[in-house]
């Protein structure tokens, strides 16, 4: 049972995901509340609570780690969307909770709505809100999104976790600081930090017996103006005290390795996985250079920054993707040290993940050491070229059979797939992309499939037919407003919602459409044929698609509709029980 | 001071690289060392390409190997192996692979192991091709214990500063316990290669 490794006793070290370490953190707090939308890189955090909630229904008094969670008080859910998601834990968190929140990137997107008036109103129960980034996109379409931006758009404390080690004091502290300034926290994590394993110590996980009470506080929770304003300068004067009691004064932001130098005054200014290329780098050079740390992005130590930079003649910042850290040191620099040289992106990509021999070079440059890596030339003459093995949809899975229906509808009624438009979104059916397939010509965000399908429609005044797909997982997450939107507005796409009975891709978890909830109890079953009726579409079909003659004529049927049509292909993932 | 020492898994998502993984960093850890590993998720475990780096020693910082960093690289699949060669090197890069082929889908021709084979050697200073997936399937009928295998014979023949106690004892620690019994068994084969 390595999965429950998280609820080994204190005192032993266990090697943790940076992700199963955040829940460590949580559950040292004496987390109460816990509510996600899975998505990669972030998805174990919620899988482990899922687990850790699961576990007093499994017999056996074997497992690991169960007798140490009889009185956890936790409750855990799998929310519909981020947004909600955040919403819920807030709602806990005013009613004096501890509460942590977890989503990868791209959710905080959808969460900011809620997200920007909540740290105005801070909280009363510790809130701590997890996001892991993922540059390099190695499981994210979409974008490269560096969501540091939103500790600016926010104000929301953020803290940066280079280790599994580091995942878990920093949830710790976040708690602390939270509960301490009645504010909401984020840590944010990286694909390479929650992804990463290593040596965790574990402490004493809290169990807490107290009762959630929301007391009424419209002063608190009413975000009206001119009000509203008013919380703008507390949150300014909370950022503030953070700043000079946190950032500036405690442990958080060390520098590392001796102020002696090689005589060139050079340092270099890290944060997170960052920092540990850096450290290897500089141990393989065998290089004696100070290195700031910065763990509080948001707000950053601008004294100590100052302080460290004063007398150098050269900086170099090593962070991944956007130059924040970079900037904000441009600007200190300017006051303490006007003649500083520094270095960050001129010497490092600007897209894709930094990688230990990246970080190697920089530094090598800026100290001019020789380098040579060996097989640097020989890498690019390669003779053989393998080519890149795309992921396949699995063995038996039920979407082969959707795709090779409407495929074979399109040829009995004499149209090509060029006829077609093929909307995509985010879940396993984004494999309908590549090769067999070929049935994907847009993609963006979950939810924005059936919008942008309407919009194609109207533009296009009718002329082109479109095939718009959506996950069962996807239509709970954001499907439902845009088909509303479609309905109402007299448009009319086909719309498959490709209905596996499991939120697949990011590791099969449930969703308002299963019966049974993230604490693995009997929920009511939300079925998406009466939401999608109740959303006014008359050109509606539930069918297993392994009916493919039936399957196929419903397509060829829909296709020709004046009105939305939609059909719900209902066949479970290979992998659900 | 010891030197860290640098493994990469590579081989295609289903063939239980991350097990793998994990076995050897609980192994590691019951030596008493300092542990990093790497890993992906998601869509790329959907048969794609899987990678996955484990560096342990004294003091380990990053937990990505670096170019030309790797002592070991266990392929789990013959073409993947070429892939590794990005962490190869002439001086430290020992190749051990399973001599396996799996198509690549879209692919117009496979890459035979031969060729393969010369290729590593320009980046490495051993490769050794063992035919892990025929054997455990004709040993043991499953050929998902080729990687468990092929960790045996590099521990056996010392191409690991584990031992084969340690990283029995972390299989213990890891395989659900329905599978133990299987998975020592496929560890064992090494012996008497």
């Amino acid at each position: 049972m390595s999965s429950i490794k998280v609820l080994a006793k204190k005192g032993t070290k266990e090697i943790l995901l940076g992700n199963e370490a955040v829940v460590r953190g949580a559950l040292e707090s004496g987390v109460q509340f816990v509510s996600t939308y899975p998505g990669t890189p972030a998805s174990e955090i919620g899988n482990t609570f899922w687990k850790i909630s699961n576990l007093s229904k499994e017999p056996g008094s074997r497992v690991t780690g169960k007798s140490q969670i009889s009185n956890l008080n936790l409750y855990f859910e799998f929310s519909t969307n981020e947004k909600v998601a955040l919403e819920a834990g807030a709602g806990a968190s005013f009613s004096g909770l501890r509460t942590l929140v977890a989503m990868k990137h791209f959710g905080l997107n959808v969460a900011s709505d809620f997200l920007m008036p909540l740290v105005y109103s801070g909280v009363r129960g510790g809130l701590v809100i997890v996001v892991a980034d993922d540059p390099g996109c190695s499981s994210s379409a979409q974008s490269e999104q560096d969501s540091r931006a939103y500790s600016y758009l926010a104000h929301i404390p953020t803290l940066t976790p280079a280790t599994p080690q580091e995942c878990k004091d920093f949830v710790k502290l976040a708690f602390e600081i939270s509960e301490k300034y009645k504010i909401p926290v984020m840590i944010r994590t990286t694909t390479r930090v929650a992804l990463q394993t290593g040596p965790v110590k574990l402490g004493k996980i809290l169990q807490r017996e107290k009762k959630g009470k929301f007391v009424k506080d419209p002063h608190q929770f009413v975000t009206m103006p001119p009000r509203v304003l008013e919380m703008k300068k507390e949150l300014f004067e909370k950022i503030r005290k953070i700043k000079n009691e946190i950032s500036e004064k405690s442990s958080l932001n060390k520098v590392y390795r001796d102020r002696v130098s090689d005589g060139f005054k050079i340092g270099v200014v890290s944060s997170g996985i960052s920092f540990l290329y850096v450290m290897e780098a500089l141990r393989e050079l065998n290089l004696n250079v100070p290195v700031l740390k910065l763990e509080s992005f948001y707000p950053l130590p601008e004294k100590k920054i100052k302080n460290f930079i004063k007398n150098l003649k050269k900086v170099l910042i090593v962070e991944e993707l956007e130059p924040y850290i970079e900037r904000e040191v441009t600007r200190f620099a300017k006051v303490a040290n006007p003649k500083l040289q520094i270095f960050g992106r001129n010497l490092l990509p600007e897209i894709g993940e930094l990688k230990p021999e990246i970080v190697l070079r920089a530094i090598a440059k800026i100290t001019n050491r020789k380098l040579k890596i060996e097989n640097s030339i020989k890498i690019k003459n390669l003779k053989l070229k393998i080519p890149r093995r795309t992921p396949q949809l699995c063995p038996g899975c039920p979407y082969w059979l959707v795709f090779s229906g409407i495929k074979t509808a399109l040829k009995e009624m004499n149209l090509s797939e060029k006829d077609v438009v093929f909307g995509g979104e985010i879940g396993c059916y984004m494999l309908a992309g590549v090769a067999p397939h070929f049935l994907q010509d847009y993609l963006y965000c979950m939810g924005s499939d059936v919008g942008i399908a309407h919009g194609i429609k109207k533009a296009t005044k009718n002329k082109q037919k479109i095939i718009a797909f959506v996950g069962d997982s996807s239509f709970f997450h954001a499907g439902i407003p845009a088909l509303i939107n479609a309905v109402h507005n007299k448009s009319n796409p086909l719309i498959i919602i490709l209905d596996n009975g499991t939120t697949a891709m990011t590791g099969h978890q449930p969703h308002p459409g299963i019966s049974r909830t993230g604490m693995g109890e009997e929920g009511p079953k939300i079925k998406i044929e009466e939401v999608v009726r109740a959303c006014g579409v008359k050109n509606l079909k539930v069918i297993d698609q392994g009916n493919q003659k039936e399957f196929i004529n419903k397509i060829k049927e829909f296709l020709q509709k004046k009105e939305v049509s939609v059909i719900i292909a209902q066949r479970p993932c290979v992998f659900v029980k | 001071m010891e030197k860290d020492f640098n493994i990469i898994i590579s081989g295609v998502g289903g063939q239980g690289i991350i097990t793998l993984t994990r076995i050897l960093a609980e192994a590691a850890l019951i030596e008493g060392k300092d542990i990093k590993t790497s890993e992906l998720h998601g869509l790329s475990q959907r048969g794609g390409s899987v990678e996955t780096h484990i560096r342990f020693g004294k003091e380990v910082y990053s937990p990505l190997v670096r170019q030309a960093g790797a002592d070991l690289v266990i392929s789990l699949e013959a073409q993947e192996a070429l892939k590794s060669c990005y962490y190869g090197s002439r001086k430290r890069t020992v190749f051990l692979v399973n001599d396996f082929i799996k198509p690549i889908f879209g692919a117009k021709n496979t890459l035979p192991s031969k060729q393969i084979q010369k290729e590593l050697e320009k980046f490495s200073k051993r490769v050794l091709f063992i035919p892990a997936s025929q054997i455990v399937k004709e040993k043991l009928g499953k050929e998902v214990l080729a990687g468990v295998s092929l960790l045996g014979y590099a521990a056996f023949k010392k191409l690991i500063p584990l031992t084969p106690t340690s990283i029995l004892k972390a299989i213990r620690k890891v395989v659900p316990e329905k599978y133990l019994q299987i998975n020592k068994k496929a560890f064992n084969l090494a012996k008497r290669i």
